[in-house]
């Protein structure tokens, strides 16, 4: 049977074909067949989770508690210089100029993914703004954030900053940055789970030993970051007790 | 290890006081009215050990506090400790994450030059195999109206 490997699903379809790439690399560098399952939402890939149909996960850091506690996963990598931050962004035509403007019963539009909204609603917190006193828009993409905040239907919106900086130079031209969050702490990280886990080191150093040469190199250049840097257990517990600190 | 302050560290008009600190530690601080804004965006981020030493501070503690990494690592966290600050509330910060739960509060902290900065603090025991070996502090950005229902909660609770 072979192994599984997802990808946490806020990334964007035009990042999904570096990943393709990337199994493909990893398939014939460990021998082992391994198939990349992509979940459409973030429902789907907990449902596989939570039937031990994924052995490697390239997982959002609200979801590495869960893995690390409840299924048995173990950090292996992440990449280098690539933390998750938010963006709280309104139209360009809103008045708002600061995040203290905007009023309890605002229009907030967000995706499905969990740690930039928890970012996001940090940022709002300085309004007094919470889950509770906003109206929340989930959008299936960033792009439709945008699209909602052009149209008018939402007040603010929420993005995955990469995902904010993907957006073309004309939906960005009708938008404003009200805050970039700066947080450096928060990343993704590629987690092994209990299948295997016996092999953990021996994948670790393959990858950490991907950019040294120039096919690895071009396969990072797809995935959009340029080397992996090794995530220890004692890294991930300081995130997972971060992400504990920020999910109140 | 935590010093008192002085006064060529410190910027603009100050009081003084001695404060009595967790853990027996005295100091003498100097204070001003000088608020430092809360950059957007940003977390302070620290770790301590079991007894409150600092083992990890972020860019923004080191931006924030106006001391350096090495100044912060090793000194009890309490070197942030404004004159302002109710010790009932430090109290019921150590009563819940001794019990093992998370705290939240608002909280004036002081800055090397006498300045000060409010917070909206977490703090989280670190349990690592069923043991407390440590604690995680983030603050974050406060909203104004929750600091000005501090501003006036705080002197009652001396």
């Amino acid at each position: 049977m072979p192994y599984t490997l997802t990808v946490s699903p806020d990334f964007t379809p035009d990042h999904l074909s570096g990943w393709y790439i990337f199994n493909t690399w990893l398939q014939k560098t460990t021998g082992e067949a391994i198939h990349l399952e992509i979940f459409n939402s973030f429902q789907a890939q907990h449902e596989a989770i939570r039937h031990d149909e994924i052995d490697l996960i390239f997982a959002n850091p609200f979801d590495a508690a869960m893995l690390v506690r409840e299924k048995g996963f173990l950090p292996l990598v992440m990449a280098q210089g690539r933390s998750d931050e938010a963006v709280i962004a309104v139209s360009s035509d809103s008045p708002i100029i600061d995040v203290t403007e905007l009023l309890p019963g605002c229009r907030v539009a967000v995706t499905e993914d969990p740690d930039v909204r928890l970012m996001g609603m940090i940022m709002l917190e300085p309004a007094d703004l919470a889950t509770e006193n906003v109206q929340t828009h989930v959008c299936d993409s960033y792009v439709l954030v945008a699209k909602q905040l052009l149209r008018g239907d939402a007040d603010v919106g929420i993005f995955l900053a990469e995902a904010y900086d993907g957006l073309s130079n004309i939906i960005k031209k009708q938008l404003k940055m009200l805050v970039r969050s700066q947080i450096d702490v928060i990343h993704h990280a590629l987690m092994v789970g209990p299948r295997l886990v016996d092999r953990r080191d021996e994948l670790r150093n393959t990858l950490l030993a991907m950019n040294n040469d120039e096919k690895g190199q071009d396969i990072l250049k797809n995935l959009r970051f340029d080397a992996w840097n090794s995530v220890e257990d004692a890294d991930m517990e300081f995130m997972i007790d971060l992400m504990d600190t920020l999910n109140t | 290890m935590i010093y008192d302050m002085k006064p060529e560290q410190v910027i603009g008009d100050y009081k003084e006081v001695r404060l009595d600190l967790f853990g027996g530690i005295s100091r003498v601080c100097l204070y001003t009215e000088i608020e430092t804004p809360y950059p957007d965006g940003k977390l302070i981020v620290s770790t301590t050990d079991s007894s409150g030493v600092i083992t990890h501070v972020n860019k923004s503690f080191v931006e924030m506090s106006g001391y350096t990494e090495d100044e912060l690592l090793n000194a009890p966290h309490s070197i942030l400790r404004h004159p302002d600050m109710p010790p009932a509330a430090f109290k019921d910060l150590w009563d819940t994450i001794s019990a093992g739960k998370k705290w939240q509060g608002y909280v004036k902290n002081l800055r090397k030059d006498g300045g000060y900065y409010w917070v909206k603090a977490t703090v989280i025991p670190n349990v690592r195999n069923g043991v407390v070996v440590g604690y995680t502090s983030v603050r974050r950005k406060p909203s104004r109206s929750k600091v000005e229902a501090c501003i006036k909660l705080y002197p009652t609770l001396f």
